[in-house]
Order: C-alpha cells, then structure tokens, then sequence
C-alpha cells in the first residue's frame, strides 16, 4: 500500500462524518432528556446517585477505554507484538486495588469528589486545595492527551491533514462535549459514556469474531498469521521484549510503566467520581465487577485485533499509513468490512474521545467548583448550592475551551507520554494520600499534605528532566517532545518507580513530623467507611 | 450532611466488638489478597521484562509461556473480583447491614 495524504485507502470520509453526526444526534437528545432531572448539586456532580451499578460499571469502562487503549493498544500489538499486550494486563489489574481498597470505602465516605474522603478528618481548606490541585493536574493531561490525539485521528479517519482543518475538527468535538456536560450534567455525561462502551465493545466483539472465523477460530493459526505477515522479525512478536528489551535502562522504564499502570487507576479521580453515582456501596462494587469483565473482555479482543492487524493488513502497511500504530484496528475494520465498518470504527473512535473528555470535564469542574469555590474561597458557606453548580457550569466552559487550545497546541504530539504522565502523577499523588487516609489512624493533615505534593512534584519533576520531553533525536520511534537542546538527566521516560514510594515515604514522614491526631474524627471515618451510616442517598424524584 | 442523624459516640462504635468482627474480616480479606495479586503481577512484570528465553518457550503450536501467562493476570484477575464478591455477600454485608440499622435506629 502507498501513502495516501487523502487518510486511510478506501476510507470514505463523508460516510465516517455522517456516522459519527447519527451518534451526536442520539446522543445529544438524550443527554437533553437527562437534563430535565438535573437540579440540585447531587444531580449535576453525581447524577442524583441513581444510576444501578451495572449500569455504572458500563459507564466505568466508557469513562476507561480511552481511544488510546482501543487504537493504541491494537496497534501496539500489531508493531510490537507481545509489549502491546502487556499495557493491557497493568489497566486491567489495576482494578484489584479500586475494588478491594478504594470503592466501597470511598462511595460511603465522600459526596462529590476525591477531595470529601482526603479531607473528612483533617484541616478542610488545606487538604481541598491539594487534592483539587492534584485532580486538576491528573485530569488535564489525561484531556491534553485525548484531545491531542483527536487531531491524529482527524488526519486518519476524515482525510484533514491541514493544520487548520484539524484545528477546526478539535474545536467542534470540544464544543460538542462542553453542551454535554453543560446541559447534561453527570446524568448526561454517564449516559453518553454508556452508549458510547456498549457501542465500542459490539464493535470490538464484531471485529473479534470476524477474525478468528478467518482463521477457524484457532489462535495459535492467527499468531501463526502474524508472524509470518511479519517478515524476518516476525517471530518476536510473540515473545516479549520487543519494544522494551533494548536495554537495562528500558528494561526498567518497564517496571517504572508497570507499576504506574497498576497503582494509578484507583488514583483517576473522574474513575473515583464515578462511585458517587451509585445509591450505596454495594453498587459500587458491583460497578467495579461490571467494570472489570467489561474492561477485561476488551482487552482479550484488542489482543486479537492487534495479532489480526499484524496477520490481514501487514505491518508495512500499518507502519507506512498517516497514523502509524494507530491506524492499525481501522485499517483491519477496512479490511474486513469495507467502508461501512470502517466508518463505524471511525465514529466509535470520536465517540470514544469525546466520552472521555465529557467525563474528565465533569470531575475537574466538579472539583474547582466544590473543593476549591464551595471549600476554600468560601469556607464552606455556601448559602445558595446553585451558585456552586453555576461555578461548576462556568468551570465547565473554561476547561473545554483549555482543552480545544491545548489540543491545537499539543496535536501531533506523543500521546503515550502524556498518558503515562497522568497514571504516573495519579499513583503517586493521589493513591497513597487516598490509601492512608482510608487506613491508617494515625495519619493526618501534614501528612496527607507531604503525600500529594510530594508525589505531584516529584513525578513532574522526574518527567520533565526525562528522556520523554528532551534528548532524544526527532528520528527516534519515539522522538522527545522538546526538540533542539537536552537538558534531562533523569534516564527513565516513567518515573513511578521513584515517585511512587516517595509519596508513600512522605505521607509517612509528613505524619509523624506533626503532632495532630484527629482520633476521633477517624473514629467517625472508618465507621461510616464500614457500614454505610449515614452514607448520602440517591436523590428521589 | 442530607441524611439526619442522631449523634454517635464513633469511639465507642469503633471499639465495640461487632466493628472489630468487621474491620478483622475486611482487613483478613483484602489485605493478604492484595499482596498476593500485586506480587503475581510484579513476577509477571518481571519475567516478561528480564526472562525473555523462558517466556518465548513454546507450549502448542505458536502459544508460548507468555501469552498463557498474559492469559493468566486476566483469568486471576476474574477469579480475585469472583472471590471476594462471595466473601462480601456473606461475610461482610449482613455484619454492615446490622451494624447500620443498630446505628441509624439508635437516635429515634
């Protein structure tokens, strides 16, 4: 296959466009309907807690399968085989930790945001503010990464590969995510990330089977396939070490990526503010288990769709189209479905972002508005719960319009690291401030302090001295964002496996260096953490 | 808080014997569980990292060592969600259902 400025062979953008129009007018009516219900602050933030949890849990994994995990993983494994696959299994796992420690013990503890449960029994405004700061800075990467990649998508699906055009497509999918969460609050946004997964998952399954019926339904036949599309490198696609065996240095930028994969999902905090939706604790974990096997399913299907991409379309072709790796699970849905499937593959992949991003949107106005306007500013007196939800609506708007001119800026950018920043920046800020607080009596306000900026700083810090923002050549499979000078001296692109215990080490030292002690408090914490008493209800209407 | 309740003593409630059967079980449950998967994966991690002959030895046909291995995190991972819903549903809700009902009944 050639190069094609015009995107993908065979693609039809006019069709991919009218696809993805037919799920915005679905979708929008709906999140309209939605809208009805939404008052008071409980329905805005947690969607007036009603939603069941299997409903949640599909909601959960709409809010998790970013178009990184869908396009990038299936062509990860197309490239690079075994590596591909290994992201997976740290996105999926890292679910133990939400469900065994973090779930139920938050949804009885908190009412909105992250910042309720850090802050419930130490000094309010301090905590607020770190924990606000910490979700606005996970959350804004998360978004810079999703919304960078909407102009890679735009280039490959609809054929724009001006930089203006590409400019314009960001600013409408910005513009169409902002009337969600404006209008639709969390009801709207959770509905949109609902139809959004089912929609993903039937087209993942589809493909899936599609796939192993061209190769009777036997995996060793399909991987077989993919090594022999590969050419003379075939055979280590199966094994592992591809991407990252080049070195020792690699190979532990691997444990570092690991570790932040795995601890940082229940530090997200638009994953965490997705157990408030949910009446009790019980339908927190059964989100959690929907989630799981959703998430899980997904998972196995991107390891067929990657290993098919490699075996039907080749990896030249995947290598040698705008996109690259990314165009690996449409170029496939080419392949087997001709245009049509393609253009629903190209309509799930938009949907897909603009999910994501409604969902970020939500918890990072959410936050400002309740921790920082309702909390900080004023003290937790805020007569008229309308004027928070109207900071939040204000918010709202604000960080659309961040993320359009970020996603301008930042287009054609590497994304992975951007990703890899926020589950970073989450599993050291957020994870051990959360974990102390839920166990451990002793902690307190310097502590939970220590931890979050300790873990903020430190993984930004090691992040921007690391290879990933300057030192390696424009030529590299992975070029440095910074081209031109070097000034890093951090050698791993990930730097969980520092950050990460040091944010534990600081909650720790931070605790014992202050003589608060809020016993009592945590008397009350972990009651209520346990049992339920006096959880917030669902709101009836 | 939009749930009115009586006032608690929560010292006393954390100190009483039904909490203590509470947090025993929750903490008897996810803390070893949690050990246990995250070292599960940690090998895993590292087996695919630094034992790249053992993992690429093929068992049938073009599956090897660790694609079964990759197979299982999914399969343990199902297993630990499966076990610890029955060991909530059983060991854990009721305690917290009776708990609760003694607590918010308390004030009336």
């Amino acid at each position: 296959m050639t190069v094609r400025a015009a995107g993908v062979t065979g693609n039809s953008p006019a069709l991919n466009i009218a696809i993805f129009a037919a799920f915005v007018a679905i979708t929008l009516v709906v999140v309209f309907r939605a809208s009805r219900n939404t008052k008071t602050a409980a329905d805005y933030y947690a969607a007036g807690r009603s939603f069941t949890g299997p409903q949640n849990g599909v909601a959960i994994a709409g809010d998790y399968l970013s178009a990184a995990s869908f396009l990038g993983i299936a062509g990860a494994i197309a490239l690079n085989g075994y590596d591909g696959f290994l992201y997976s299994i740290g996105f999926l796992v890292a679910w133990l930790v939400a469900l065994l420690l973090v779930a139920e013990l938050l949804r009885n503890t908190g009412k909105y945001t992250m910042g309720d449960v850090l802050a419930f029994r130490m000094r309010q405004r301090p905590v607020r503010a770190a924990a606000a700061t910490s979700t606005m800075v996970v959350s804004f990467f998360y978004l810079l990464a999703q919304m960078a990649g909407a102009g890679g998508l735009v280039a490959l699906l609809l054929g724009i590969t001006t930089k203006t055009g590409q400019s314009v497509v960001i600013a409408v999918v910005g513009v169409i995510m902002i009337v969600y969460v404006l209008v639709g609050g969390m009801k709207g946004t959770t509905w949109v990330q609902i139809i959004k997964a089912a929609l993903l998952i039937t087209g993942a399954l589809a493909m899936t089977v599609w796939v192993l019926a061209k190769f009777g339904f036997n995996l060793s036949s399909l991987l077989g396939a993919a090594v022999d599309a590969g050419g003379a490198s075939g055979e280590a696609l199966l094994n592992p070490g591809k991407q990252y065996g080049g070195s020792e240095t690699s190979k532990l930028d691997f444990v570092s990526l690991g570790l932040a994969l795995v601890l940082g999902t229940a530090g997200l905090p638009h994953i965490l503010m997705r157990f408030y939706t949910v009446p009790t604790a019980r339908e927190a974990r059964r989100s959690v288990v929907w989630a799981i096997v959703l998430i899980g399913v997904f998972y196995l299907f991107t390891l067929v769709l990657g290993y098919g991409a490699g075996a039907i379309v080749g990896p030249d072709a995947i290598r040698n189209a705008p996109g690259k790796a990314n165009s690996a699970a449409p170029l496939l849905a080419e392949a087997l479905g001709g245009p049509v499937l393609l253009g629903f593959i190209a309509a799930v992949a938009f949907a897909t972002i603009l999910a994501v991003v409604a969902g970020l949107t939500i918890t990072a106005s959410a936050s400002f508005a309740h921790d920082i306007y309702a909390n900080v500013i004023k003290k937790g007196q805020v007569d008229d719960k309308d004027a928070e939800v109207r900071v939040a609506r204000i918010t709202a708007v604000v960080i659309g319009v961040v993320a359009i001119v970020g996603g301008i800026v930042a287009n054609g950018q590497n994304i992975a690291f951007l990703v890899a920043l926020a589950f970073a920046v989450a599993a050291s800020a957020n994870l051990p401030t959360i974990l102390f607080s839920l166990f451990w009596k002793r902690f307190n306000t310097s502590g939970a302090l220590w931890s979050t900026y300790g873990g903020l700083a430190s993984s930004i810090v090691l992040i921007v001295f690391s290879p990933a923002v300057s030192g390696k050549p424009a030529g590299a499979a992975t070029p440095s964002m910074v081209q031109g000078v070097d000034f890093h001296w951090f050698p791993l692109e990930n730097p969980g496996i520092v950050s990460i215990p040091l944010a534990f080490f600081l909650g720790w030292l931070g605790t014992v260096l202050s003589k608060e002690r809020q016993d009592d408090k945590y008397a009350e914490m972990e009651v209520r953490a346990l049992t339920g008493v006096g959880a917030e209800k669902a709101v009836a209407h | 808080m939009s749930t009115p309740e009586p006032h608690q003593d929560w010292a006393e409630v954390q100190a009483g014997a039904e909490f203590t059967e509470l947090r025993r079980r929750l903490r008897v449950f996810v803390f070893p569980m949690t050990a246990l998967f995250l070292l599960w994966y940690l090998v895993y991690v590292l087996l695919a990292d630094y034992a790249h002959g053992f993992m690429s030895t093929k068992l049938v046909g073009d599956i090897n060592v660790a694609l079964v291995l990759g197979l299982g995190q999914f399969a343990s991972t199902f297993a630990i969600t499966a076990l610890y819903v029955r060991y909530a549903n059983r060991k854990l809700d009721p305690l917290a259902t009776k708990l609760r009902a003694d607590l918010e009944g308390a004030g009336e």
